[in-house]
């Protein structure tokens, strides 16, 4: 059996693991088109304000680890699919063969269409070689703008501070994250952000970027007329899902590649996961990209076992989830943390101390929630949301006073403790 | 035998001598803020329970971690974060679905429970048996594991 995954990243090398696991005997393959061993985006930002080396971005540590699992890594770019002939195409040359194929690809950053985005030195946040140019241009003083402040751009923007530069953020919508955050919520970011120096634009577009004057290598053009003057611009205005090299395959893409509860492609003997995938949600119930790490993780398991022959290796759908870490302000949100129609709500909001809670019901079940300053047991919430636990008593007490989830939690899941045999 | 935390709330008293313990034990501080086992109070009904990880098997902290910071102890089966590894972006606090791994501002890295490498502190300075360390099969833990599997396994 020759199972081929195309990504090196989470979800591809897990897949692979689990791959080695259930096949001893298979033939398991990797092919990634970056010239480091598989490594994390997630831990780009900590790289950049060293608290790790390159190597502790690695998503093994163990530098035989591929070797000892007898798993191919290799080096190159997947220019296409023939799912005919069961084969792969190379952009260095050649084709690899498959009875198994995982379509690992990931996603990769979006230009915005602003005349001036192709002028040397503005970067994404994307890769290792993203950020060792980052890590050139972020000295110490530099005028830095930092374009789109959504999940990515917020965990280079607490990276770029930390790295002592003069930060300013520009943002579309009219908060910061307004895809992990509510209005209160993210406009409380923003504020701590200001803060702590960070010069915030929300409801701003650049647009456009030109060569700079007096030292400074770029004038940015904000729509209400500023100007920005920048040494450095970073552009984190969304992402999206690697699925070019899939045309005239025959696999069937929406936003990503659709899949069903086996990860299983329109193509019986090709599997997607992580962030190219569209992927059950469990709160919707409707199929989407998360592009998020523990879905990516989850996926990659699943397709394996799929594809090593494990029966009722189903995907019951991964609760979308983010924590957010901008200079010291945590926050979190889950599952539906805008609201279910015909929901209720409860939530708590101190934003002199920068403490929100919101939780989101369905009848007494939790659906969602979003949490700023919370870093307690904040896990409790995908668990109450992913058991669909009913509350009963404890709903009336979270709606008066939402702090009390941890109560609750103990109180519907364990009523007397974990060991009393009540579960 | 893999020995396991069992935890009694019946005989808590809330006392917090087990997260003074801990604190002490693994941040040398007499916080019970810094501790990695929490006795919940229910105030309604004069109830406490103390609460910590239990180990479980599907271990959504390590999977969820993307450098590979959390690892399985070989011999407390413990899973142990790895501090010189973890780069503190916390996907395990929201991943673990008992919302037992917390973040820590002072160390910018995550915390949880790992039996203090087989001689859990908060079990020791129990007063009462409300903790004990004790051979796997008797702490119910079999229980709580499958109800997690019902509940969540399926996902992954």
């Amino acid at each position: 059996m020759k199972h081929l995954i195309i990504g090196a990243g989470p979800s591809g090398v897990i897949a692979a693991e689990t791959l080695r696991k259930l096949q001893p005997e298979a033939s398991v393959t990797i092919v990634g088109d970056e010239a480091e061993p598989p490594y994390s985006r997630m831990a780009l930002p900590y790289l950049l304000i060293r608290k790790v080396g390159e190597e502790g971005t690695y998503l093994r540590k163990n530098a035989g680890h591929y070797d000892r699992l007898r798993i191919d890594v290799k080096r190159d770019r997947v220019t296409g699919v023939d799912t005919t002939g069961r084969k792969v195409q190379l952009a260095g040359g050649g084709a690899l063969a498959y009875d198994k194929l995982l379509l690992a690809t990931g996603s990769r950053p979006v230009s915005p269409p602003i005349p001036g985005m192709a002028l040397p030195g503005i970067y994404p946040c994307w890769t290792l070689t993203d950020a060792r140019h980052i890590a050139r241009g972020a000295v110490p003083g530099a005028k830095v703008v930092l374009m789109g402040a959504g999940f990515i751009g917020c965990i280079i923007l607490e990276a770029l501070a930390k790295r002592g530069v003069d930060l300013t953020v520009v943002e579309m919508a009219d908060r910061m994250v307004p895809r992990m955050m509510n209005n209160i919520a993210g406009n409380l970011i923003k504020r701590w952000c200001e803060e702590k120096g960070v010069h915030v634009h929300t409801s701003t577009r650049v647009v456009a970027i030109e060569p700079g004057t007096g030292g400074r290598r770029f004038a940015v053009r904000l729509d209400g007329g500023t100007v920005l003057a920048a040494d450095l611009i970073i552009s984190a205005t969304g992402v999206k899902p690697n699925v070019e090299f899939l045309e005239g395959s025959g696999v069937k893409t929406d936003h990503g590649i659709l899949i069903d509860r086996q990860m299983q492609t329109s193509n019986p003997d090709v599997y997607a996961a992580g962030d190219v995938a569209q992927g059950l949600d469990f709160s919707t119930g409707e199929y989407s990209v998360q592009a998020i790490q523990p879905t990516a993780a989850d996926h990659g398991q699943l397709a394996a076992r799929n594809m090593g022959g494990r029966r009722g290796a189903i995907h019951r759908g991964s609760v979308n989830m983010n924590v957010l870490d901008t200079l010291g302000l945590i926050s979190s949100s889950f599952g539906l943390w805008m609201g279910a129609k015909d929901g209720e709500s409860t939530e708590l909001c101190d934003p002199g101390r920068y403490r929100y809670l919101n939780l989101q019901f369905e009848d007494d079940v939790l659906v969602g929630a979003t949490s700023l300053g919370l870093t307690e047991h904040v896990g409790v919430l995908r668990g109450l949301i992913q058991t669909r636990t009913r509350l009963r008593e404890w709903k009336d007490k979270l709606v008066k006073d939402p702090t009390r989830i941890m109560e609750a939690y103990l109180g519907s899941t364990q009523a007397v403790g974990f060991n009393a045999g009540l579960i | 035998m893999l020995r396991a935390l069992k935890l009694e709330p019946e005989k808590c008293t809330g006392c917090l001598q087990c997260e003074m313990a801990c604190s002490y034990e693994n941040e040398q501080l007499f916080n019970p803020s810094k501790s990695r086992i929490k006795v919940f109070n229910f105030h309604d009904s004069g109830r406490f329970a103390p609460y910590t990880c239990t180990q479980c098997a599907e271990a959504w902290c390590l999977h969820s971690c993307p450098v590979e910071a959390i690892v399985i102890n070989a011999k407390t089966g413990a899973k142990d974060v790895l501090e010189e590894v973890c780069v503190g972006c916390k996907v395990c606090t929201i991943a673990c679905p008992f919302g037992t791994v917390n973040y820590n501002h002072d160390t910018g890295k995550v915390q949880k429970c790992d039996l203090c490498g087989g001689q859990p502190a908060c079990a020791e300075a129990c007063p009462t048996g409300a903790i004990t360390y004790v051979d796997i099969d008797q702490t119910g833990l079999d229980r709580m594991r499958a109800h997690a599997q019902r509940s969540l396994g399926a996902s992954a």
